[in-house]
């Protein structure tokens, strides 16, 4: 069971951090194989924060929040835009490109050793119920990915901004003639998935660590979230990454000897069988 | 209004088909400047006597683009996870070493053969799905790969990799040297002999076919050409010429590590490839000579920074230059032979 509960946090954690991948990949159509730099600024954002100027963990948040999402707008607006329409190729080339000169500039200013993190007392310590061993911090993550599922399905489904996005996305030229800003919507999209990477960065630090390779070590795990989730789809991305959450860990306690082999090979399989994911539609 | 415009296009069209039949019979001749690049290695080995190593590693590197260049460029088979099949030729070279068969040549053979065999193989994973599904399938086997080398170190050395692979002398006349005279020369021959027979490829009806499938994969089959066999078939050449690469790496550093199956080695190909320029067969060669260079001589400013100017390259070569080195190279030509067309036009 304690291996289920670790699973589904860990997996919590990487919904947190693919969403927003989810929403730019499946919604906008831009393959961002950049995406875990912005969830690594935020981790950074929160270690500097709490360890050189002594802010409270859960006060670094907001800005582990804010500046991937200020970072996200600054970018969107400069360099990605203009790739909005270009090949998948293209759009994973730069997004490389960027990846690279980020891993660099991480190095240079961090150094290539892990960023260390105490948590505040309250949520460190685990406590016991029979046959299950809770961590409260991982308890908190799974609480803090369920609110953040939830809002951004009604934010989605039921705001005026989320049906303009969907708009959008489906039929750019007729939501422009409906007059709805699309640049707008695009960037503030852009913003949000940035700003959600950063939160799960910020969060992560303590379960994945942090150090300059970050974008690229997990850069596999959150494409799985999104390709077998079904991209653009924010309740598939979580079934998708509890699912690889709890078969990434419990893999590696049952059979460490094949490691993170499990997982690729059910991608490769469900990717075999429904190439548009688990949960996506079909390709219209 | 329309009439004198149709008469104007009439000719301009006839003209351009002809341009294009007459561009299909030179593509499949030698020209005078591909004759020029092949002096090169021959004037590198002249020139630079003692960087062998160096100038092995860019043969070898060419020959892994060349590779991916037959089903990306000529088939649009986008792929993450070409390393698999480097690896898997790299290997195969490491333990047929160990086990004390240590035939250059037949180790070629052999690893063809065998990633041939994954290839054709994996390749039924491919035929289906988006690009994205087949970036995601193709990364995930050359991962798989990569942890079933990690894991089962008791064959492959794991993280340590194999060193110290006998090579024989090549045809047992030719024996591999310190400073890797021989195995350059040797690289370099092999690489022409399979560029050589890639080029015929791409100029015979099946190479044509293949062009046909990824500019218009809904026609093709109108015009008889069965779309799933002619992509198994490019996919299986290709993963053979990785292999055959991936086994000149290992003869001719007589080591195997498990970076020939990581994840990097698949994304720094893909990236000489377009940094060159796709479905041309010299742009992996060009892009190849370029990254390897820019790499060294970065690296030896600082190692730890050169993969920030290798992302700045990528980003400007997104936004601004397509094409890579030799789709650019080709626009600027051909613009330049229209604004000298229009100038003699005018009157």
């Amino acid at each position: 069971m304690t291996i289920v509960f670790d699973g589904i946090a860990f997996g919590m954690l990487l919904f947190l951090i693919s969403v927003g991948l989810s929403v730019t990949l499946g919604l906008m159509n831009f393959v961002n194989l950049a995406h875990g730099v912005f969830a690594m600024v935020g981790g950074y954002v929160c270690v500097i924060l709490l360890n050189d100027q002594g802010v409270p963990f859960l006060a670094t948040i907001p800005f582990a929040v804010m500046v991937p999402a200020l970072l996200g707008v600054v970018l969107e607006r400069l360099l990605y835009r203009r790739l909005y329409e270009a090949s998948a190729l293209d759009q994973v080339l730069f997004s490389l490109g960027l990846v690279f000169i980020a891993v660099a500039t991480a190095h240079y200013f961090f150094g290539a050793r892990q960023q260390p993190l105490q948590l505040p007392a309250f949520l460190s310590g685990q406590f016991h119920l029979p046959g299950l061993d809770v961590g409260i911090y991982r308890l908190f993550l799974v609480v803090a990915g369920l609110l953040v599922a939830l809002l951004l399905q009604w934010a989605v489904v039921r705001t005026a901004f989320g049906a303009r996005l969907r708009a959008a996305v489906d039929n750019q030229r007729t939501a422009r003639g409906l007059g709805i800003d699309v640049n707008r919507v695009f960037m503030l999209t852009f913003a949000l998935g940035s700003g959600l990477a950063g939160l799960g960065g910020a969060l992560g630090v303590e379960i994945l660590g942090m150090d300059p390779e970050f974008p690229v070590k997990y850069l596999v795990y959150f494409l799985i979230v999104v390709t077998v989730g079904g991209t653009g789809n924010i309740l598939g991305s979580l079934y998708a990454a509890l699912l690889l959450g709890v078969a990434d860990v419990a893999g590696k306690y049952y059979v460490p000897q094949i490691g993170a082999f499990i997982i690729y090979a059910i991608m490769v399989v469900i990717l075999i069988y429904r190439p548009q994911g688990l949960f996506g539609r079909a390709h219209h | 209004m329309t009439t004198p415009s149709a008469i104007d296009a009439a000719p301009d069209r006839a003209a351009r088909i002809s341009a294009v039949t007459r561009r299909f019979g030179r593509g499949a001749r030698w020209q005078p400047l591909e004759y020029l690049f092949w002096c090169l290695p021959v004037a590198a080995y002249f020139l630079f006597p003692g960087n062998y190593l160096l100038l092995s590693q860019i043969a070898i590197t060419s020959l892994f683009a060349l590779s991916l260049d037959l089903i990306f460029g000529y088939a649009g088979i986008i792929s993450l996870g070409h390393a698999a099949f480097f690896g898997v030729g790299a290997y195969t070279v490491g333990l047929l070493g160990v086990r004390g068969v240590g035939d250059p040549l037949l180790g070629l053979a052999l690893a063809a053969l065998l990633a041939a065999v994954l290839g054709f193989l994996s390749s039924f994973l491919l035929l289906r799905g988006s690009e994205l599904a087949r970036l995601m399938v193709t990364l995930g086997v050359a991962l798989m790969l990569y942890e079933l080398a990690n894991k089962f170190s008791d064959v492959t050395g794991g993280v340590d990799g194999i060193p110290g692979i006998e090579v024989k002398p090549v045809l047992g006349l030719f024996e591999f040297d310190l400073f890797g005279r021989v195995g350059y020369l040797y690289s370099v021959l092999v690489l022409f002999a399979l560029f050589w027979l890639a080029r015929r490829l791409v100029h015979s009806p099946f190479g044509q076919s293949l062009r046909g499938i990824r500019m218009n994969a809904e026609r093709m089959p109108a015009l008889g050409v069965p779309i799933n066999r002619r992509l198994v078939a490019i996919y299986t050449v290709g993963a053979a010429y990785a292999g055959v690469a991936g086994a000149l790496l290992a003869q001719t550093n007589q080591f195997v590590s498990l970076a020939v199956l990581s994840f990097e080695n698949s994304a720094d190909l893909l990236l000489i490839l377009i940094l060159g320029g796709t479905g041309r067969l010299y742009g992996g060669l060009i892009g190849a000579i370029v990254f390897i260079v820019a790499k060294h001589v970065l690296s030896d400013i600082n190692p730890q920074y050169w993969h920030f100017w290798l992302g700045l390259a990528l980003v400007l070569l997104v936004m601004f230059a397509r094409g890579g080195i030799l789709g650019t190279a080709a626009q600027w030509l051909e613009s330049r032979r229209q604004r000298a067309q229009q100038a003699a036009r005018a009157p």
